[in-house]
């Protein structure tokens, strides 16, 4: 059976250690030379960026996030093992791994770490899909003759590569679509390799629950439940025009993924759906002011984004989380698509302004959503609101002003409060 | 309660009633009609608690009484029976079913005690007048397309109806708008209507009036007040209330000073209009409009599927310009024109578009313009 090690990358036909360097990291598998689809996901991304730079908390459980109110962006291995996990709230981490350090994310230095990662995959294959700065698929097929090696020795060199000139770690799945590739990844972490093969893809699953789909998540989880459907095994029973009948699109999706199939092709830049922001406060505030300040900054965080890809959104979503952790979410269509944070701010004003109020929140979010291309939006003036279009322009003429002198250089009254 | 009536009556009553019922309901009596039968005549009586309606009938009578009974299922029932059926409700309030029956079909339905049944409370209206239906059809007709369904400014859910003053003098005037487009339509004030509050007719009520305004003699008997607006026919009263909320003031968008008029058979310039956007495979759809001395040129250009342009004849004497639209827009308010050509009155690329039928003032358009 082909087999690799991962240290020294020899290629040899069986054994528990390689014949070369005689170290006992290697894979063994019988489509080990043929499988091509990947999922690189870094182990503990920011956290391991925060002890590369610092070396002093190599050895201490680290934990990503912000202020005390916040939740956990991501957990080193050692806080890991006391039970911390990402997008927990950060004071029942603190319960949980009372010493940790807390460190406030440096996204500079990660979205830095992320392109020298991204380079190294440019000279793999040009079909990358990054899902986020520390994870993405990439497709080798058809490499093979170009780097003179499989795919699955490009990638094992990848990692090693990562290591020894960024000093950060990532895990590998190699399989035969995105989907079993993503859930490959995550088998053996931290700096994992592990391989699902056609030929075990059904016997791998079936034993499996349904929420390895990425995707699936609580709620999805629940209908699935009710169904009665809890693993792969499950839902083989299934037959394809039931589960339409019961789950619409996802049915016909999840009919496909139990047999392990996923069409899905390795995409450079799959479009943006949606654009939001938002902030958990310090402190829960029923106050009309501070929340309108928090409203127009999310707003503007938005816009700003959207302006950056040149983007514009025709649904404008407002998220507000109260005290007992209960969701609130409104929305609303627009006839025109927009990227101007003064509309985007009216409209989820509106929408606050529906919310019944005295409510204590601890949470405000905005979204912009059914993302069209910036050139199809802010066409249209209102009939009833004459002064918007020079309020846009005003936006436009600050905009140009903080490109200039910097992003302080003009705020808004409303952004101070 | 035991009546006999003859199918096609009963499938009017229950069809206007059925309609103001919601489809989705929590309180399961306001799913019902309340059918109550007195002397020779039998009232139904629905309601979403915002609108009720209420059709009177003739029936015969064997015995008085009354019960309430799924709005739709009746209308479904009687809707299928044979044309020229007999058909004879007779309540059991003991078992809780009405049975309904015709030939030899026969059918029992579940019935909710009348008591149950939300009567919505009678109020004083300050102003009674009586309109043509085909004068209120022709205010709510042309106006409900500008209607907004925009949630965050419920007052622009409905028809603005309100005594207005006009050249002419003073009229009885129907507005809608969604901040896109406004339509203000005029008709005489009719007597007794000088008093009445300005309300907003709410957009559902307006599709529930249509209903009584299919014969052009017939009078409709109009009461306002405040907080609710009812129309009458002999049979059928529609009652509803009225949108609380301030309608902006629209006066001020209606452009006065735009100089450069364009005539257009409106007829011809709808259809070059759908044709032209066509191409275009966005949500909103411009279309560009260049215009030159005596001509018109429509033109889409959308980058991603492709172009198209149509030349049309037309009589334009000013400036050269242009200037773009959402095509749907523009093809509601072309589509309001029936008896004259369209004229448009622009200003500049940036500013509110006026139309209207004509010389006409009576019926007047506003359209924002859209960047392209």
């Amino acid at each position: 059976m082909p087999s690799l090690c991962r240290d020294c990358l020899t290629r040899f036909d069986k054994g528990t250690r390689c014949p070369a360097c005689r170290r006992p990291r290697i894979i063994t598998h019988d489509e080990l030379e043929t499988l091509s689809i990947a999922h690189m996901d870094c182990d503990a991304f920011y956290a391991s960026v925060e002890k590369r730079d610092n070396p002093a908390l190599a050895d201490k459980p680290v934990i990503i996030g912000g202020g005390r109110r916040g939740v956990v962006s991501t957990a080193c291995y050692i806080a890991r093992i006391k039970g911390v996990r990402s997008a927990m709230p950060m004071f029942k981490a603190l319960q949980l791994c009372p010493d940790a350090v807390i460190v406030r994310p440096r996204f500079e230095a990660y979205t830095e770490a992320s392109r020298a990662i991204r380079a190294m995959m440019e000279e793999l294959t040009p079909a990358i899909e990054p899902l986020s700065l520390d994870e993405a698929f990439m497709d080798l097929t058809g490499t093979e003759r170009l780097h003179g090696a499989p795919p699955a020795v490009m990638l094992a060199r990848l990692i090693k590569r990562m290591k020894a000139e960024l000093g950060l770690t990532g895990s590998i799945g190699l399989s035969h679509n995105k989907f079993l590739a993503k859930i490959a990844s995550d088998l053996d972490k931290p700096r994992g390799f592990s391989i699902i093969g056609k030929a075990e893809t059904e016997s791998f699953l079936r034993p499996r629950p349904v929420r390895l789909i990425w995707g699936v998540g609580a709620a999805a989880q629940e209908q699935l439940d009710r169904a009665g459907i809890r693993t792969f095994d499950d839902l083989l029973r299934w037959d394809r025009q039931d589960l339409i009948a019961r789950f619409g699109g996802m049915g016909d999706r999840l009919w496909h993924l139990a047999r392990g199939e996923d069409r899905r092709r390795v995409t450079r830049n799959a479009p943006m759906k949606s654009i939001s922001n938002e902030t958990t406060f310090s402190d829960d505030t029923n106050d009309p002011d501070i929340l309108d300040g928090h409203l127009w900054r999310m707003a503007e965080k938005v816009a700003d984004r959207a302006k950056a890809k040149g983007l514009a959104g025709r649904v404008v979503t407002l998220k507000l989380k109260k005290s007992d952790f209960a969701l609130i979410s409104r929305r609303l269509s627009l006839g025109d698509a927009t990227q101007i944070a003064d509309r985007i701010y009216r409209v989820a004003r509106g929408l606050f302004d529906q919310v019944p109020t005295g409510q204590a929140y601890r949470l405000l979010g905005v979204g912009l959503s059914d993302l069209v291309s910036e050139d199809q939006a802010d066409r249209a003036g209102d009939l009833l609101d004459p002064n918007a279009e020079s309020r846009a322009k005003a936006e436009r003429a600050t905009d140009a002003i903080r490109k200039r002198f910097g992003e302080d250089a003009i705020l808004k009254g409303r952004a101070l409060r | 309660m035991k009546i006999s009536m003859e199918r096609a009556t009963l499938l009017r009553a229950v069809a206007q009633a059925q309609s103001v019922v919601e489809r989705r309901n929590t309180i399961p009596i306001l799913a019902n009609v309340l059918i109550e039968a007195e002397g020779e005549t039998v009232t139904f009586r629905a309601t979403d608690l915002d609108i009720e309606v209420l059709d009177k009938a003739v029936a015969q009578v064997e015995k008085s009484g009354g019960t309430t009974v799924s709005a739709v299922t009746l209308h479904e029932i009687v809707r299928k029976l044979p044309d020229g059926a007999l058909v004879v409700l007779s309540d059991d309030a003991a078992a809780g079913r009405l049975s309904v029956s015709a030939g030899r079909s026969q059918f029992n339905l579940a019935t909710l005690p009348k008591e149950d049944f939300p009567v919505m409370a009678s109020s004083e209206y300050s102003s009674n007048f009586t309109a043509k239906a085909n004068q209120l059809r022709r205010l709510f007709d042309k106006s409900k397309f500008a209607i907004s369904t925009e949630e965050t400014r419920y007052y622009l859910n409905g028809v603005y109806m309100h005594v207005a003053e006009a050249d002419g003098g003073r009229v009885l005037r129907c507005v809608a708008t969604d901040g896109h487009r406004l339509a203000r339509i005029d008709s005489d004030l009719p007597t007794g209507a000088e008093d009445m509050p300005g309300v907003i007719v709410p957009r559902k009520t307006v599709g529930e009036l249509r209903k009584l305004l299919e014969e052009d003699d017939m009078d409709i008997a109009v009461s306002v007040s405040e907080t609710k607006v009812r129309f009458a026919t002999p049979d059928i009263t529609l009652t509803s209330k009225v949108i609380d909320g301030t309608f902006p003031d629209y006066t001020r968008v209606i452009p006065q000073n735009n100089t450069r008029k364009l005539e257009v058979d409106a007829a011809e310039f709808a259809k070059a209009v759908d044709r032209v956007a066509t191409v275009s495979s966005e949500r909103s759809r411009a279309v560009k409009l260049q215009l030159d001395e005596d001509r018109l040129i429509l033109s889409v250009n959308a980058p991603d599927s492709g172009a198209a342009e149509e030349e049309l004849a037309v009589a334009y004497g000013d400036d050269r310009l242009e200037i773009g639209f959402n095509a749907k827009y523009l093809l509601e308010i072309a589509n309001q024109v029936d008896r004259e050509n369209a004229v448009f009155m622009f200003n500049s690329s940036g500013d509110p578009t006026l139309m209207r039928e004509g010389n006409d003032t009576s019926a007047v358009y506003v359209v924002m313009p859209m960047r392209v």
